[in-house]
């Protein structure tokens, strides 16, 4: 509840604050205060298992050491993007404050939607987070590319809206007994679906599979995250991402968790297909940026295997997934922005020029193809126990791992570029790279490191 | 009159959306067309609010429904307000609300 209360008020602080600030560095530091206060309310609240105000929510969210971790980990990314990025997002255009109001929007529908009870606060928290992000995509007004991607996400997303609308309304129509949106409440048996329960529930897993961008949904994505300005991308291709499955695999559990064996084979098909879609064309791309929006998509087929298995080994695993797979894709996009070219080729003898960038994004790039002793490798292998420990479809696991060799092969491509190629300068003189910005990166990559040996430092946080 | 004439309409309200949204191409009748999906959702919620009432004896039973069809109509104002601006945006720069023209990021 904390913080609900401090991002929602956070924006509006900020929104409002962009008529007095008068330079354009001081909104970053007002969000990064913000941030920080959100953190500590969240973790008061993880620790103590109670709000600093007590509001009257009538049960429509629900708060427990599983949300509010994962809400932990979502803002201390959001921490890093804004400490690594701050001066970028200062020169995506002049409405500094706005762009700060707006992810703190995002925040406050990333809570919510972590923490539904009914489908109602699913629907808004959906809507809190997605319409800020529209805006986010199309910030860079002048780009046509920015448009383009800001409208296709837009008409997209509506239309998932509509797709999740329709299947509230029949889930809510078919649901026996007192009719309500509690997701408990909806809670269907093992036996044989009603028709308009199962009518529900699959025009629910195609709208969440939309934000999810799981195949055949996915197509949007590569186009939006190539399209929007980097350091949005790498926020939305992240936090936002990893908000969709929590929301996922919330829905999941509480309302279909006990027909799972109905829609199993769904999700296994859905899982194999994005898997496969996301790491082949990823192969074929000539720019890091589109590699990474691809490569964001075959992360996602990892991370359905958490809804796949739906047991306490997925959801540990999707919290560690969340918290590896965002420190690496922000470190890797922060490094991309400095770079004079998006290509490949772009990164050409990087290690020469400046060899600290060079490790820190080879650590991130090994991580995210799950090297053993980084956090990619534990993430990986908690999703993949939790699907052998379901046990009823073992090609799956099979699969998972042979997609997840193919991945090396692209991103050894980034790695070979960087240290095995020799070319001219690679880093673009306008973004100066400071010590901070440095000293940040090597934070990041030790974390990573440190969660790849210890990963139970996340997940013990669940059974606080 | 029984459930399954509103059913039907929602859903063929439904369909025409949905086919609406993936066969034509200009933007502002696209987003026609996703209106009329959430309209769609919100017939077929009032429906089944006013059947359950019709059911049960609970005075307030499926009044959650009508209640949420309200929600609906705010947060499809809010997202209208920024898909036009999104398209308007589009215009100025292209003078075309063709969604044909959008393929640069293909290539």
């Amino acid at each position: 509840m904390n913080a609900i209360i401090i991002t929602a008020v956070w924006g509006i602080v900020m929104m409002f604050g962009g008529v007095f600030f008068k330079q354009k560095s001081k909104p970053k530091y007002w969000a990064i205060t913000g941030l920080i206060l959100a953190i500590i309310a969240n973790v008061c609240e993880l620790i103590k298992q109670h709000p600093f105000i007590d509001v009257n929510i009538k049960d429509m969210l629900s708060f427990n050491s599983f949300n509010l971790t994962f809400i932990t980990v979502v803002l201390l990314c959001t921490l890093l993007l804004f400490l690594l990025n701050g001066r970028d997002i200062e020169k995506v255009g002049n409405n500094v404050s706005e762009y700060f109001a707006l992810i703190f929007f995002v925040l406050c529908g990333v809570t919510i939607v972590a923490t539904f009870n009914t489908l109602l606060t699913l629907f808004l928290g959906i809507e809190i987070l997605s319409i800020p992000l529209y805006i986010l995509t199309g910030s860079d007004k002048r780009n046509l590319k920015s448009n383009e991607a800001a409208l296709k996400y837009f008409l997209m997303g509506a239309f998932s809206t509509g797709i999740l609308l329709m299947g509230i309304a029949f889930l809510y129509g078919g649901s026996a007994g007192t009719p309500s949106f509690y997701i408990s409440n909806i809670n269907i048996g093992e036996g044989k679906m009603p028709v308009m329960i199962a009518i529900g529930l699959v025009l629910l897993l195609i709208a969440m599979l939309f934000k999810v961008s799981a195949a055949p949904f996915h197509f949007w994505a590569p186009d939006v995250y190539d399209g929007a300005p980097t350091v949005f991308t790498s926020f939305m291709a992240t936090i936002v991402k990893a908000a969709g499955f929590i929301a996922f695999i919330r829905l999941f559990e509480y309302s279909f968790g006990n027909a799972q064996q109905q829609w199993q084979m769904l999700i296994a098909v859905v899982t194999a297909a994005t898997l496969l879609i996301g790491n082949l064309s990823a192969v074929f791309q000539q720019s890091v940026k589109r590699m990474l929006a691809y490569s964001s998509i075959a992360q996602a087929g990892f991370m359905l295997l958490a809804i796949f298995a739906l047991n306490e080994f997925a959801k540990e695993g999707i919290i560690l997934y969340t918290a590896a797979y965002s420190l690496a894709t922000i470190g890797l996009f922060a490094i991309l922005i400095k770079m004079n070219d998006y290509t490949i080729d772009g990164f050409n003898g990087l290690a020469k020029q400046q060899p600290l960038l060079a490790f820190t994004a080879t650590v991130f790039l090994l991580s995210l193809t799950g090297i053993p002793l980084t956090a990619g490798f534990q993430a990986k292998l908690y999703m993949l126990i939790a699907a052998v420990k379901d046990g009823h479809q073992n090609w799956l696991v099979i699969f998972a791992v042979l997609c997840a060799a193919i991945s090396a092969y692209y991103y050894f491509k980034v790695i070979q570029a960087i240290y095995f190629k020799e070319n001219n300068s690679t880093v673009n003189q306008d973004w100066d790279v400071t010590p901070a910005f440095k000293i940040l990166l090597v934070i990041t990559a030790t974390l990573i490191i440190v969660l790849g040996i210890f990963p139970t430092i996340i997940t013990d946080w669940l059974h606080y | 009159m029984p459930i399954n004439y509103y059913i039907f309409l929602a859903l063929a309200l439904f369909t025409i959306g949905v086919i609406g949204v993936l066969t034509r191409r200009n933007a502002i009748i696209i987003f026609m067309c996703i209106e009329l999906m959430l309209n769609a959702a919100n017939l077929l919620l009032v429906a089944f609010s006013k059947l359950h009432t019709a059911t049960s004896n609970i005075a307030t039973a499926g009044s959650d429904a009508q209640i949420f069809v309200f929600f609906i109509m705010i947060v499809a104002a809010a997202e209208v307000s920024v898909g036009l601006a999104i398209i308007v945006m589009m215009y100025r720069n292209t003078h075309s609300v063709d969604v044909n023209f959008l393929n640069r990021l293909k290539n």
